[in-house]
């Protein structure tokens, strides 16, 4: 069974007789132990769909739509005491800017044990203690010293090490983390990479990793989906969807995506004409078909919904056939999973 | 925030940029604002009796359809002695705003501009300024001076050209790296053409924002000043002076105490709606 | 963090310098014609009035005379009171206490009433209970700070008779009796500041990221209002003391009037009154040198609880 199953998610803001949908019709499971990506370009409702997860939609927007299963409980359906004990223990979350979800006045070692005092019941010297294993295990070396130390006194990627030891301090089953790696340089992305996939491994969490950049999706995840506009457009194994994408706007997405070692013109990104949907009324047609470079009439004649086109490999456009024989993933890089 | 919270402020902020529609509130708060100041303009009409005409057969009348608002120990309509007094405080106060307003927001766009040590000179000038209390700093240059309304039109401007000098300096110094203005470099322009035509339309808006509060925090130390004995001198019809004349009297008729100041209460309740609007960004592209 | 402070501590007497530079030469730009002159009225003897110009060293060239008014300053002479032939010094030195402790009760009541309020409103923005608080301090907003001393003292005082309308007693019991309605005026004018600034520094807390996180770690909202959110809204409300204090220093002033506290204000009127110049400066230097002072102790304050306020000192 899996651990968490959306179904028809929704998210809208402004005035429910006039809604502004900003995510539509989204299903996703995650297994225990399961790596999910969601990929998409700024605005494309990846964010609201993690933060929907744990009900933490920020106002004025509002869940409308779907169901919200974890381990068999209704996420929907939770009393407020019950969702904070959801949040405390099940779930952990990893916020993009280190800097700004770590709160500024308090020390690094006071964040982590009010947590574990608040959610675990643990005493002050019992915290204390769990605390600074928690620092040593995300790598933050000489813990006790960086105990007290302030998130201002920190790097980057440190912040980011400390983040991930609050998230994961009560031992969630599920690991929520949105663009963990945006606001770091290249070589702390890869390290708090690592960081993440052994963490996961060691305490046996599902993770949905939230991301704009496919390459780190394809080192960590089984699966992934592809949002554009609200909506979930394709998904699948991270296999198929690079080397068979189905739906144009995960080639377009593919296509941009700059290859480190990519010498010759051929290769070069691709930018993708014209700018992403505004969040708006639902509109009866295929939410990509503004800039799809193979659109056509038909795709204007209503909404285009999930069909399957491979072992759990699903794609929101019914007319592209398979890519021409031969077509090369762009991206093929080592999984550190 | 989110990457979608800016995906959504987006096409709302420009809709309400196309629209330029005057929220409810800043209409209401203008709306009651503009009732007083036209109660005040018109004063001499609408005021039923010679606002220091003495009457001592009816002293202390409790208000009624004759007298709305009775009268004071001497038998003076309070209701029309209310409308005058209202019409000297926004006179004074419309003065004592409004100029120095104009003085400060060059002084401080100039230090901003420039820096440097004309900088530094005016900061800690508008430093010292600020750091008196500006009520007792406004009352000993009014005693210096002399009591009455022209201690208030000397001192209050001597002060709060500061305000305005030291919201513009900030201002300017965020104006001052735009590009437009670099651009005005580039272009030629002169340094007062750059700095009058170009920098000072844009960062009067903060100072005129904050002036509706200040017009509030002048009519208030008009009255308080007046209240003292340092401002209007009897018998000129001012609120604060009123209310003071009729402090004496206020078990027997507590009416020329409380009455008068209500039309202050009221005014600031328009202040603070406007103010309110204005400051919540909801009139940007309004007020420029 | 001591190189903040000295920095700091520099910065503020220079202004305190500033100060007394403004005022003396107020006494001597401002006043038309001579002071001592205009003190003693016209009916003083040409003899008198050079006798005492002469013993104020008036006849002194005026650089001279900033010269040795600066150098009292640094002993704590502040001139001498011409009405009342004593030292200003002295004089104001009885009249400071009730005036200290009246803003010091009224900054209390501010406070008292004005965190909850703001708590209130930031809970919920818009929402009743904030609009409910919006109504009534803008209510308050725009009443003259005498005009609510009045009706305070009508209702509760000469009404209810719960307390006296006029005077001061000392001792803790005559302090609470006879400050609490000037106190509570001045707090309540004070209100509308605290519980704005208090609300919007809070409902800017409570939308950042670090707030967030705390609710996904399913910490309670009593828990991340009252512990976290508070530690760091409050500290932008203290700092805004530093600019309050002159209002609550201008607010005594007119306070004591109604109530006829013996205290620096009311002294300050008397002074205009009588044309005791020296005695105007002295009270106006000293409240400048109070607000000085009290925004220094912020400034250090917020750098000892907010950690990032040391490091900007050291750049």
């Amino acid at each position: 069974m899996s651990l968490l199953t959306i179904s028809g998610l929704g998210v809208e803001f402004g005035p429910r007789a006039a809604p502004l949908s900003a995510v539509r019709d989204v299903s996703l499971t995650v297994d225990p132990g399961e790596v999910i990506g969601l990929v998409g370009e700024s605005g494309s409702g990846k964010s609201l769909t993690s933060r929907a997860i744990m009900r933490m939609v920020p106002s004025p927007g509002r869940i409308s739509a779907g169901e919200i299963y974890f381990d068999g409980r209704d996420v929907m359906a939770m009393s407020s005491k019950e969702l904070r004990s959801f949040r405390a223990h099940d779930v952990g979350m990893i916020f993009q800017d280190p800097f700004s979800s770590l709160n500024p006045v308090f020390k690094v070692g006071a964040q982590i044990t009010e947590t574990l005092r608040a959610n675990l019941g643990l005493g002050r010297a019992e915290a204390r203690s769990t605390a600074i294993d928690m620092l040593e295990r995300v790598g933050i070396p000489r813990p006790e010293q960086h105990f007290s130390s302030y998130p201002h006194e920190l790097s980057g990627g440190m912040r980011q090490r400390v983040m991930i030891a609050l998230a994961t301090a009560s031992r969630p089953r599920f690991l929520l983390a949105d663009e963990p790696t945006t606001a770091l340089d290249v070589t702390t992305q890869k390290q708090i990479l690592t960081l993440l996939a052994t963490m996961r491994r060691d305490f046996d969490m599902a993770m949905l990793l939230v991301s704009h950049d496919f390459g780190v999706i394809a080192q960590m995840c089984d699966r992934v989906a592809v949002m554009y506009g609200g909506q979930i457009v394709e998904s699948g194994p991270v296999e198929a969807i690079y080397r068979t994408p189905q739906h144009p706007y995960t080639r377009a997405l593919l296509a941009s995506v700059p290859e480190l070692d990519a010498v010759d013109q051929r290769s070069r990104p691709t930018p993708l004409e014209g700018y992403p949907p505004e969040i708006g009324p639902v509109r009866d047609e295929c939410v990509f078909v503004e800039r799809c470079p193979s659109a056509r009439p038909d795709c204007r004649s209503g909404r285009m919904s999930l069909e399957q086109v491979g072992t759990r490999h699903h794609s929101a456009c019914p007319f592209e056939g398979r890519p021409a024989e031969g077509a090369q993933s762009p991206v093929a890089k080592e999984r550190v999973v | 925030m989110t990457s979608e919270m800016h995906v959504l402020a987006g096409p709302q902020a420009s809709v309400r940029r196309r629209r330029r529609h005057w929220p409810v509130s800043a209409v209401v708060g203008l709306g009651i604002i503009g009732t007083i100041v036209l109660l005040a303009v018109l004063a001499p009409i609408i005021a039923p009796y010679d606002p220091n005409k003495l009457d001592f057969a009816s002293p202390t009348l409790a208000p009624s359809w004759h007298h709305l608002m009775g009268t004071d120990q001497n038998g003076r309509d309070l209701f029309s002695r209310t409308l005058y007094g209202l019409r000297l405080d926004l006179a004074v106060v419309a003065v004592v705003t409004f100029v120095p307003l104009p003085i400060g927001v060059v002084i401080g766009s100039v230090a901003g501009y420039f820096g440097g040590k004309l900088d530094a000179v005016i900061s800690r000038l508008v430093d010292i300024v600020i750091s008196f209390p500006f009520m007792v700093l406004v009352i000993s240059i009014i005693a210096m001076v002399g009591p009455g309304l022209k201690g208030i039109l000397i001192g209050v401007p001597i002060v709060s050209w500061s305000l305005y000098t030291r919201l513009a300096r900030a201002d300017m110094l965020v104006i001052r790296e735009l590009p437009y203005m670099e651009a005005c470099v580039a272009l030629g322009y002169s340094r007062s053409r750059t700095i009058f035509r170009h920098a000072i339309p844009n960062l009067v808006r903060n100072s005129l924002v904050f002036s509706t509060v200040d017009v509030m925090g002048n009519l208030l130390l008009l009255a308080g000043v007046s209240y003292l004995g340092l401002g209007a001198q009897p018998p000129t019809p001012e609120l604060g002076s009123i209310i003071a004349e009729g402090q004496a009297y206020m078990l027997t008729a507590w009416w020329v105490v409380t009455l008068p100041a209500l039309v202050l209460v009221v005014f600031g309740v328009g202040i603070g709606i406007l103010g309110d609007s204005l400051s919540d960004g909801r009139l940007s592209g309004v007020v420029e | 963090m001591i190189a903040y402070v000295v920095r700091r501590l520099a910065l503020s007497v220079v202004v305190v310098w500033g100060l007394a530079t403004v005022t003396f030469f107020m006494l001597h730009l401002l006043v038309p014609g001579d002071p001592v002159r205009r003190a003693l009225g016209p009916r003083a003897s040409e003899e008198t009035i050079s006798n005492l110009r002469h013993q104020l060293g008036f006849d002194r060239p005026v650089l001279e005379q900033y010269g040795s008014f600066l150098g009292g300053l640094l002993h704590g002479d502040l001139g001498t009171s011409l009405s009342l032939s004593a030292p200003v010094s002295q004089i104001l030195g009885d009249r400071i206490l009730p005036s200290a402790l009246l803003i010091a009760y009224g900054l209390v009541v501010a406070f008292a009433i004005g965190l909850p309020l703001g708590i209130l409103s930031a809970i919920r923005p818009n929402g009743t209970a904030d609009h409910g608080v919006r109504i009534g301090t803008t209510f308050v907003f725009g009443m003259p700070v005498f005009w609510l001393g009045l009706i305070l003292a009508l209702v509760f005082g000469l009404k209810l008779g719960w307390f006296p309308v006029s005077g001061y007693r000392s001792g803790v019991g005559g302090t609470f009796k006879t400050l609490t309605l000037p106190a509570l005026t001045l707090g309540l004018s004070l209100v509308v500041i605290v519980t704005r600034t208090l609300r919007s520094n809070l409902i800017n807390v409570l939308k950042s990221e670090y707030i967030e996180a705390a609710r996904s770690r399913g910490l309670s909202e009593r828990r991340i209002i009252g512990k976290l959110a508070m530690r760091n809204a409050i500290m932008p409300t203290f700092t805004i003391l530093g600019a309050l204090i002159g209002y609550l220093i201008g607010g005594t002033v007119v306070i004591e009037q109604v109530y006829q506290i013996p205290g620096a204000g009311s002294l300050l009127v008397r002074s205009i009154l009588q044309r005791d110049f020296q005695t105007v400066l002295a009270v106006t230097l000293i409240s400048g040198a109070a607000v000085v002072t009290v925004s220094f102790l912020t400034d250090v304050l917020q750098a000892v609880l907010d950690p990032r306020v040391r490091l900007e000192g050291k750049s």
